[in-house]
Parts: C-alpha cells; sequence; structure tokens
C-alpha cells in the first residue's frame, strides 16, 4: 500500500484484517517515520525491536482470528507511563535510566488488546509545563510551522504525544492531562485529546504529578481513532483506590448519534479581555457547526471561572510536592553522594530535578506548611468546590458545553517570558474540567492566518464521555480539517 | 511581600532542596509573584464551603487484609543506586 502512514487507525484495523496489509509493514513505516522525524525530538527511546517482535505477534494472532481491539496498531506511549523493561524517566534527570519491572495498567491494556509500542515519548519533566520546554532531553518540536519556519512548541505536558501522532510517527498515543496537557497539545499539533472523567482510566503505574486532578487519555488524528483508544485504554482497576467501577459506554455507537435535540452550553466567562480574535472566530464557528446539525445553543454562566487557574496553582503544587517526596536518591533513580543522609536528599533532588520542578515543589511546601495550610490549600479546596458546584448547575440546562481549546495557537521554541504567571495562562480554558473531575476533548477546528491549527474543547457531565464521542464528530465532519503539518514524515521538509 | 530570603531557605530546608544562597533571592521574588497573584482567591466568599480534595464521590474502598504481592526483592532492587545484601544503603546516620 501506498502510504500506510496516512491511514487512520479505525482504517488500519480493517485492512490488517483484510491482510491488505500486515503489522510488520505497518509498524516498519512507523519506525522508518520516527527515523525521519527524529529532528523533532518526539521520541526519547524508540523500541524498534520491541515494535517488530510485538507486531509479528499481532500478525500470528490476526491469522488466527484472533485479532485485539487495537491489533497491530503502532502506538507511542508518553514517557511518564511505566512500561517493564524500558526506560520509564518523566523526562527528568532525576529517573535518568529508570528501568520499571512493572507496566502501567493503562499500558498493559492496550498491549493486552494486541496494540504495538513504538517507543516512549518526550514530555514536559513530571508532566510541569505547557510548551514541552521543561523536558531533560530539551523541546519536543511541533511538527507544524509559520512562514517564517520558526520552531513552534507542541504545547504541554504530552507534547511528543500529540506532534507524533500529528507528525505521522505514531498512529495513536498515550498522554496524561492535570491541567490540560492533553488538550491544549492536541489544538496546538491540530489532533484530538480527550481527558476522560477522573477515574474512567487507571492512574496505576504512572508516575504521579498531582493524584486528585492527573487522567490519562487518548491522542488520534480523528475522532473515531479516539474512541477506539479510549474504549481499549480506560477500564476498572482494583489497584487505584480512585478508579471508579462504572461501565463504559460503547463510544463507536456515539459517533454515529449527532447533536440533534442536543443542549450546548456557551459559558459567558471563557470570553477573555484582549483574547485573539481569530480564537474568537472560531469559537463562534463551532456553535455556527453546531446549530446547523440540530444542536440548541444555551447561554450559560460559570461564574468562578477566573479561579480556576490561582486554586489549580496551589492545590496541583502542593500535591506534586508531597508526590515527588519520594525521589531521594535511595531506592531508586539519580544519587549524588554526600557525606549526610540529608545533604544526600538535597543535593539529590537539587541536581536532578529541573528549574520548574523545583518551583512548584518549593509552592506546594510553602502552601501546606505550618500557618499557610489554611491561606492557600484550605482556600483553594474550597473555591475548588465552588468551580465544581458551578458546572454542576449548569449541566442540570446542558447536556456539554463548548469552548476554545486555548487561548492562542502554538508560540516559538524559547519564547522569553518574564513571570511564571505568564506560562500559566496557556490552560486558562483547561484547568476547570480538571478541578471539577469532567471529561474534556480537544478538536482541531481550523488554521488561523499563520498556517497554524487551532482547536475547540467540549465538555461533558462526569462519565459522559459517549457525548464528547457524538459531538465532537460533529465538529470534526463540519470543520473538514486536513491535518497535513509541513514536518510530518513524508511532508516537504 | 511574603517571602523572603529566609522563608526561601526554611522553605528548601523542608523540601529537602539544596538552594545556594546567591540564588535564594531570585526564587523569593518569583514565589512572591505566584502567591500575589493566587491572593486572587481572597476575593471569594468561601463561608461555610467545604474543602473539595476529591472528586470520586466514592469513598476509598476496603479490602481484605491479606498479603497479596511481596517477595520481590530482586525487582524491589533493581534500580538502587547502592545495596548490599539485599538492603538499601545510605549515608551513616547514627555515629
Amino acid at each position: 500500500m501506498a502510504d500506510m502512514l496516512e491511514l487512520g487507525a479505525v482504517e488500519a484495523r480493517s485492512a490488517l484484517d483484510t491482510r491488505e496489509i500486515s503489522a510488520v509493514e505497518l509498524t516498519s513505516a512507523y519506525i522508518a517515520a520516527a527515523e525521519d522525524t527524529v529532528g523533532l525530538n518526539n521520541y526519547v527511546a524508540l523500541t524498534a525491536e520491541h515494535a517488530l517482535e510485538m507486531a509479528a505477534a499481532s500478525d500470528a494472532r490476526i491469522a488466527k482470528g484472533e485479532a485485539g481491539l487495537l491489533e497491530g496498531v503502532p502506538i507511542g506511549v508518553k514517557d511518564l507511563f511505566c512500561t517493564a523493561g524500558y526506560t520509564s524517566t518523566a523526562c527528568s534527570k532525576i529517573l535518568a535510566g529508570f528501568t520499571p519491572t512493572y507496566e502501567s495498567t493503562v499500558t498493559a491494556n492496550l498491549w493486552r488488546e494486541g496494540g504495538v509500542m513504538l517507543g516512549k515519548l518526550n514530555c514536559d519533566e513530571f508532566a510541569m509545563g505547557s510548551a514541552n520546554e521543561t523536558s531533560a532531553y530539551g523541546p519536543a518540536i511541533n511538527p507544524w510551522q509559520t512562514a517564517d519556519g520558526a520552531d513552534l512548541v507542541p504545547g504541554g505536558s504530552s507534547g511528543g504525544s500529540a506532534a507524533a501522532v500529528a507528525a505521522r510517527s505514531a498512529l495513536l498515543a498515550t498522554g496524561t492531562d492535570t491541567g490540560g496537557s492533553i488538550r491544549q497539545p492536541a489544538a496546538f499539533c491540530g489532533v484530538v485529546g480527550l481527558k476522560p472523567t477522573y477515574g474512567r482510566c487507571s492512574r496505576w503505574g504512572i508516575v504521579a504529578f498531582a493524584s486528585s486532578l492527573d487522567q490519562a487519555g487518548p491522542f488520534s488524528r480523528n475522532v473515531a481513532d479516539n474512541a477506539l483508544l479510549m474504549q481499549a485504554m480506560a477500564g476498572f482497576d482494583p489497584k487505584d483506590s480512585t478508579s471508579a467501577d462504572v461501565p463504559l459506554q460503547d463510544l463507536s455507537a456515539a459517533l454515529t448519534r449527532g447533536v440533534g435535540g442536543m443542549k450546548i452550553g456557551i459559558p459567558a466567562e471563557y470570553v477573555l479581555d484582549g483574547m485573539d480574535p481569530e480564537v474568537v472566530t472560531i469559537w463562534q464557528q463551532g456553535q455556527d457547526w453546531l446549530r446547523a446539525a440540530g444542536a440548541e445553543l444555551v447561554d450559560i454562566s460559570l461564574p468562578h471561572t477566573k479561579y480556576a487557574l490561582p486554586a489549580y496553582y496551589i492545590i496541583a503544587p502542593a500535591e506534586a510536592s508531597s508526590n515527588l517526596a519520594r525521589y531521594d536518591g535511595v531506592r531508586y533513580g539519580k544519587r549524588v553522594e554526600a557525606e549526610s543522609l540529608d545533604e544526600m536528599y538535597a543535593l539529590t533532588r537539587a541536581e536532578g530535578f529541573g528549574e520548574e520542578v523545583q518551583r512548584r515543589i518549593m509552592i506546594g511546601t510553602y502552601v501546606l506548611s505550618a500557618g499557610y495550610y489554611d491561606a492557600y490549600y484550605l482556600k483553594a479546596q474550597r473555591v475548588r468546590r465552588l468551580i465544581r458546584n458551578d458546572f454542576e448547575t449548569a449541566f442540570e440546562n446542558v447536556d456539554a458545553i463548548l469552548t476554545p481549546a486555548t487561548p492562542s495557537a502554538a508560540f516559538p521554541v524559547g519564547r522569553k517570558v518574564d513571570d511564571p504567571v505568564t506560562n500559566f495562562l496557556n490552560d486558562v480554558f483547561t484547568v476547570p474540567a480538571n478541578l471539577a473531575g469532567l471529561p474534556g476533548m480537544a478538536v482541531p477546528a481550523g488554521i488561523n492566518g499563520d498556517s497554524l491549527p487551532l482547536g475547540l474543547q467540549l465538555l461533558a457531565r462526569p462519565f459522559d464521555e459517549a457525548t464528547l464521542y457524538a459531538a465532537g464528530q460533529v465538529l470534526e465532519d463540519a470543520a473538514g480539517f486536513v491535518a497535513n503539518p509541513p514536518r510530518r514524515a513524508g511532508g516537504v521538509s | 511581600m511574603p517571602v523572603d530570603k529566609t522563608t526561601v531557605a526554611k522553605i528548601a530546608r523542608l523540601a529537602r532542596i539544596h538552594v545556594p544562597d546567591e540564588r535564594q533571592q531570585a526564587i523569593a521574588t518569583e514565589l512572591n509573584g505566584i502567591l500575589l497573584w493566587v491572593d486572587e482567591l481572597n476575593e471569594v466568599d468561601t463561608e461555610n464551603i467545604e474543602p473539595l480534595a476529591s472528586v470520586t464521590g466514592h469513598s476509598l474502598p476496603m479490602r481484605e487484609d491479606i498479603v497479596t504481592d511481596g517477595d520481590r526483592i530482586d525487582e524491589v532492587l533493581a534500580n538502587v543506586p547502592a545495596s548490599t545484601g539485599g538492603f538499601f544503603v545510605v549515608p551513616k546516620v547514627v555515629e
């Protein structure tokens, strides 16, 4: 087949089943694509030999009529997931060389369904960042480019995952989303990304950032492929005490449901001062598409929206400071030798953690320390409840909410910002869903004047991912978005 | 300014991160920027609002108090920086 890389995952599955292509051929094409796009720094480890072995096993199962949901589909894995026998570093120096002896539940689910692991994908260190620039492996690069040819960020923290799927060096990829780390890079790279309801995907075996917010989710080039990956990765897991024992809906069936009669909320508070006019236009466009497809648009209010980011930047660092206490140079990872145990901890952590991670641990330590706990941490948790209450009230009247995915398109690598707060604003539209535990999907919706993709975000009630797939498919059909980033494998440069 | 150089030294000590003296002032400035920004939360009336720590809506599940895993010394030590005789090795803590 001439261009195997252009097949979607659902299409590839059917071409594999009819033996039009083999899993080994498909995997070989993706390994070559990953090598071809090595300049994008999307992979931090390519596991080619292992991938070819898995693909050969897939071909054998297909021949016996025993194909799983993802049989023979090449998948890239964010470096935050533990993969047995293959380095899993969270893109941090402190975990350099860390090779788990166990497999995360989510990735185990993928391999059980016949998925083929291509390798580990670049991300922000411990998933802390919105541009993939805090990675110990250096920044991942977006395959999209403006006319000046500057390297653009893919967003973050799952930047390598979004960029690899867009660049055709992975057919599907896993990510994690604590404050927008799936949806924001999906929008920057012109791919589909889902943050499931908190509790849908097991967190077991995923390097923890902020445990009450972290959630794994799928990346793909179209909505149907996303449903396929989600169907395989989600599920109840007794090993994660926050895992939800709630049956997953039939997501493939939802794809053809449409939005006829659906009520979709448009939150007044998501209109920001000085918002990029092209973002406003695409949001309006999305509303028109949904209305034309039979949805009823409803103006809603989420009054505490502006407090979501500051609440997040107390809660997430607080949880991180606790979670990252385990990196002490004793049991695994990097160690800096010293005379005393205390000195060994402090030097190991100073050398092993990057600047952004250290900053967040220090903020978290401060807001949890005696005398500040009530004023910062408990205050933020009270505001978190108000934010969730806003959504609960809104969802009494609407089935889904439509917002922009990001306040801007992708920006250049190395963009200088004076204060950390400016970087935090990337997540202004995505953070509320994490605080409230809601599912959210980013869908590519158009191209801006600089030839860069812009995305829309859909939010739904907890455990109602099916509504996101139904409305996401309508947006995808209406947008007719063609994702041909210039620096994709087989592209122009 | 809520955070000064001395506070940074104290937080760094609590977080077990070595922060050289000459970096402390710069970090104090950064942390103050973030803390002034989050002060916006004080505009919100949270009287009688319970803190929300978890969105799961279910209480943590109980399980039988039985051993389900173990005897994996080699796996536990597979990534250890220093070990001897099946133990983790750290600098001497008792004279």
